[in-house]
């Protein structure tokens, strides 16, 4: 089948003409850009207008939005503790973010915006750079106490070159699984579709054995569901218990 | 052996990582009924952890995954 299961993750140009050029690159309005605008637009209009009326008695999109709302409250505070809700704005704008991006990847048709590497490391450096600005305004001079756990002196050397290692590798590796994961999601499917189309195609009985990818592509799918809700999910409460970090170094709150 | 064929057999000894993610993500779900049938009561509390350490597992297996993509498409 010479259908090509990465053919889903390439950027086009949805303008022909660019919107403007930065030093001589063309900047163009793609689909990646349009999907952004809608996940945008939608989370926030759906946030804004679900608890505008605010009734006592909620309906079911406003449950859906205080429920939202408090979820990531709660993980904040169990992750960060009482000084952590101080970015709950920044947590929940993320969380909801690449949750609806993963979501509407799941559209079929659509786009994932976060199977897109410059996306998710574009994050995670936004991420890392709220860390540490946070652990220098907090902390001044002292937020490189974060590198020197508590341990004997003379196995310290060692251990402060791991923890430089594992802080430096943060961005790559918050980036690097969202991005992974959704990737991995999107082509096992695109694989399983080409098997329907050339079994399909086959004629005779094998185009009946075609209903058991079929049927696979839909458990997949569900997987898929859960994986898209996980990674979400995984990426906020991993920037919490970074966060916490910059704000507690290593005493515990 | 020409270059294709290297970078085939290359991204596919590249997808033994999956290996160590099975292992852990067995481990993982496998500590977690095991404590949870000790104390059913605490089970509920875990959850969160639960999840955590399924995706930090999974990614280990899905680095070796973009290794193998990365060696396929460029």
């Amino acid at each position: 089948m010479a259908l090509n299961p990465m053919h889903q993750f390439s950027i086009k140009p949805l303008v022909t003409e660019p919107l403007f050029a930065i030093s001589g690159h063309p900047i163009y309005f793609t689909n990646q850009a349009l999907l952004m605008v809608i996940v945008v637009l939608a989370t926030s209009l759906f946030l804004v207008l679900a608890v505008k009326p605010n009734r006592l008695v909620p309906t079911r999109g406003q449950s859906m939005a205080e429920m939202s709302y408090e979820f990531v409250a709660n993980m904040i505070h169990s992750a960060t503790g009482e000084d952590g809700l101080k970015f709950f704005p920044f947590v929940f704008t993320l969380f909801m973010f690449v949750l609806c991006c993963n979501f509407f990847g799941m559209v079929p048709g659509s786009f994932t915006v976060t199977s897109q590497i410059a996306v998710t490391l574009a994050l995670a450096c936004l991420v890392m750079l709220v860390v540490i600005l946070t652990g220098f305004a907090k902390h001044g001079i002292r937020f490189f106490m974060l590198f020197v756990p508590k341990a004997p002196i003379y196995i310290l050397p060692l251990l402060i070159v791991i923890e430089v290692i594992s802080f430096c590798s943060r961005p790559i590796s918050l980036s690097v699984r969202l991005f992974a994961n959704m990737l991995a999601g999107h082509t096992l499917l695109a694989v399983f579709a080409g098997f329907v189309v050339s079994l399909g195609a086959a004629g005779g009985v094998l185009s009946v054995l075609s209903i058991a990818p079929m049927a696979l592509i839909v458990g997949i799918m569900l997987l898929e569901l859960l994986v898209a809700f996980l990674q979400a999910y995984v990426f906020a409460i991993l920037t919490c218990i970074y966060l916490n970090e910059a704000l507690h170094l290593h005493d515990h709150h | 052996m020409d270059v294709q064929a290297a970078k085939m057999i290359g991204a596919g000894i590249a997808c033994i990582a999956l290996v160590g993610a099975g292992i852990g993500i067995g481990n993982v779900f496998g500590s977690y009924l095991s404590g949870a049938l000790r104390n059913p009561g605490a089970a509920a509390t875990q959850t969160t952890n639960l999840l955590l350490g399924f995706a930090l597992c999974e990614a280990t297996g899905l680095f070796g995954l973009v290794v193998a993509l990365i060696i396929l498409f460029s």
